[in-house]
């Protein structure tokens, strides 16, 4: 138990005192919120031709966390570097030997990201909620609306779960570099483009990013196969699925 | 204590360290030596648990390193300078350190002074000189006043002042009762820093004993003879009584003799039986280094292509090769 508490509190000094995980995180907020408010802007200047061919109703909630798409990304990095550093700068070996019990190092360090990744990410949504109402005018909605509160909190942790994910995998690649030429391509590019390809669409579904997001919206598609808080369940079962892989090579290789 | 038994560490068909045995006591200073490539550091990774053996064991204090209770404070190690967060001062490197050890942060600054840091605590350690780099890595091995000690090649990078810091921190934390296992692949380094020596070649255990006895039983000692100056019927005279006598004798430049193979008395006393006047009569060890040479010469993996001067020929060497390395062996294997 003292071990652990140990473990968490130099797991805090090594993110706070790295200027890049703090930038990452900084920028996780800053991206979202900026580009979201942007297009919330933009969506309420423009709103007929905005909505013109949509399927499903305005989903003003959903349009004020437009950014996150990009802000994912700042999550993801911020992930990888936690983990990551430890393998660039070769300070493993010094951290393992200062606590031989594997498990707990990497414990440590997903649960201060969980919490950090978690207050950033409420902060983050929250915010960018809100700013977004303010500029979608007369097209806004409230927290009191039916599903939106749980859209806002969904999106926190839809961020959260990215960030443990990242951590997971990196963890399992031991490599900064792959580990970010692997997930940033991916999250960016090839999850958003096979989700537009038919047929390869129903598999992309279950992708961790595509479904934890379905609980940013408030209005689910009528072909969904699953509810919000079951994408975020899916999402959250990649995310064991990675800490548990990245666990396993921790504990079984040669460090 | 530090125990290693059978320890053995294979990647594929290559055995990088093979059915190493051997003890590192407290309170002496136990030098780990071996050619770069012989296993040292694969060996101090296996005794941190970092690496697994692929078969045999090594303990500390008679537990596996990963199952220690408190390592972080039973156990400081250095293995590599370099394995610092640039982008991190050396402060918060080392508080990093103490928190995941559980070590007081107190210690941080107490290290700091130790190593002589402080003032440079607040910089980035990426700006640190190799030197610099050191010092921090040891801060770190030392930051939880731990009974044991691992150093892998400390003295890399430092300058002669460094390198006499260290040796004396090394001796006083022994003197104190720890065990202090500090490798290199510089036999002289080791010679003046331990008091045991544990020598390894191709991963394999070469010798074990005090530094004394391995001085005694692997470099053959020499006698300076000098007869007057300008006699050169005496020295003449001289090389061929210590011939017969069953010496090996060879000029020197300055126009002394070298000689091998017989007591200094026995020298004395046949100079003077032949009526041969000396100007000096001096014993001399072969240095440690070629010493080193020898015992590891059939074991260094990776070989330069020219054979090393006073390796490769051994003038005066008359003593078989305990671990069965003829003298002049590494000329021949050699092309």
């Amino acid at each position: 138990m003292a071990a652990a508490a140990a473990a968490l509190r130099s797991e805090w000094t090594k993110i706070r005192t790295v200027r890049s995980t703090v930038v990452t995180l900084a920028a996780a907020f800053v991206v979202t919120v900026g580009l979201s408010a942007l297009l919330c802007l933009l969506t309420n200047h423009n709103f007929s031709e905005a909505t013109r061919n949509a399927t499903t109703p305005f989903d003003a909630t959903a349009t004020s966390f437009g950014g996150i798409i990009l802000g994912q990304l700042a999550v993801i990095v911020f992930g990888v570097l936690v983990m990551g550093n430890e393998y660039s700068s070769g300070m493993i070996r010094l951290s393992l030997a200062a606590v031989p019990r594997r498990g707990v190092l990497l414990a440590a360090k997903a649960s201060v990201v969980l919490v950090l990744a978690l207050v950033v990410g409420l902060l983050t949504s929250f915010v960018s909620f809100l700013l977004g109402q303010a500029l979608l005018g007369s097209h806004s909605t409230t927290l009191g609306a039916p599903h939106v509160l749980r859209a806002v909190l969904g999106a926190g942790f839809y961020m959260t779960l990215l960030c443990l994910f990242s951590v997971g995998v990196t963890a399992m690649l031991r490599n900064q570099t792959l580990s970010l030429g692997i997930l940033m391509p991916f999250f960016f590019l090839v999850s958003p483009i096979l989700s537009a390809v038919p047929k390869v669409k129903t598999v992309a579904r279950y992708f961790p990013d595509t479904a934890g997001r379905a609980v940013i919206s408030v209005y689910q598609p009528a072909d969904a196969p699953y509810g919000p808080w079951t994408g975020l369940g899916i999402c959250a079962l990649w995310v064991v699925a990675a800490l548990l892989g990245g666990w396993l090579v921790l504990d079984r290789r040669d460090a | 204590m530090i125990e290693a038994r059978g320890l053995t560490k294979r990647y594929g068909p290559h055995t990088a360290v093979d059915q190493l045995t051997f003890q590192v006591r407290p309170g002496v200073v136990t030098g780990f030596l071996g050619p770069n490539g012989s296993g040292k550091s694969t060996t101090m990774r296996m005794i941190l648990g970092l690496d697994d053996p692929t078969s045999g064991t090594v303990t500390i204090g008679g537990y596996p390193y990963r199952r220690l209770p408190n390592a972080g404070r039973t156990v400081g190690a250095l293995l590599d300078a370099k394995a610092v967060h640039g982008g991190r001062s050396a402060r918060s490197h080392l508080l990093s350190l103490a928190q995941l050890a559980g070590v007081p942060r107190q210690r941080v600054d107490h290290v700091l002074d130790v190593v002589g840091l402080r003032d440079v605590a607040r910089r980035r350690a990426g700006e640190f000189s190799l030197g610099m780099g050191q010092r921090l890595g040891i801060a770190g091995a030392l930051l939880g006043d731990p009974e044991v000690l691992l150093f892998d090649e400390p003295v890399n990078g430092l300058d002669p002042e460094g390198i006499l810091w260290v040796r004396t921190l090394m001796k006083g934390l022994a003197a104190e009762g720890r065990t202090v296992f500090v490798s290199s692949h510089l036999m002289s380094e080791m010679a003046l820093t331990a008091d045991h020596l544990v020598v390894i070649g191709q991963g394999r255990l070469l010798a074990d004993m005090g530094v004394r006895e391995f001085l005694d039983r692997h470099s053959t000692g020499f006698a300076r003879v000098r007869t007057p100056d300008g006699a050169g019927e005496q020295r003449r005279l001289l090389a061929k009584v210590l011939t017969d006598a069953g010496a090996r004798t060879e000029p020197e430049p300055d126009g002394a003799l070298k000689v091998s193979g017989l007591p200094l008395p026995r020298i004395s006393d046949l100079a003077h039986q032949h009526d041969v006047r000396l100007h000096e009569l001096s014993p001399h060890q072969a240095s440690l280094e070629e010493a080193y040479m020898r015992l590891t010469q059939s074991e260094v993996t990776y070989r330069s292509g020219v054979p090393a001067a006073g390796a490769a020929e051994e003038p005066w060497g008359t003593a078989p090769h305990p671990y069965g390395t003829a003298p002049g062996g590494f000329g021949e294997s050699e092309v």
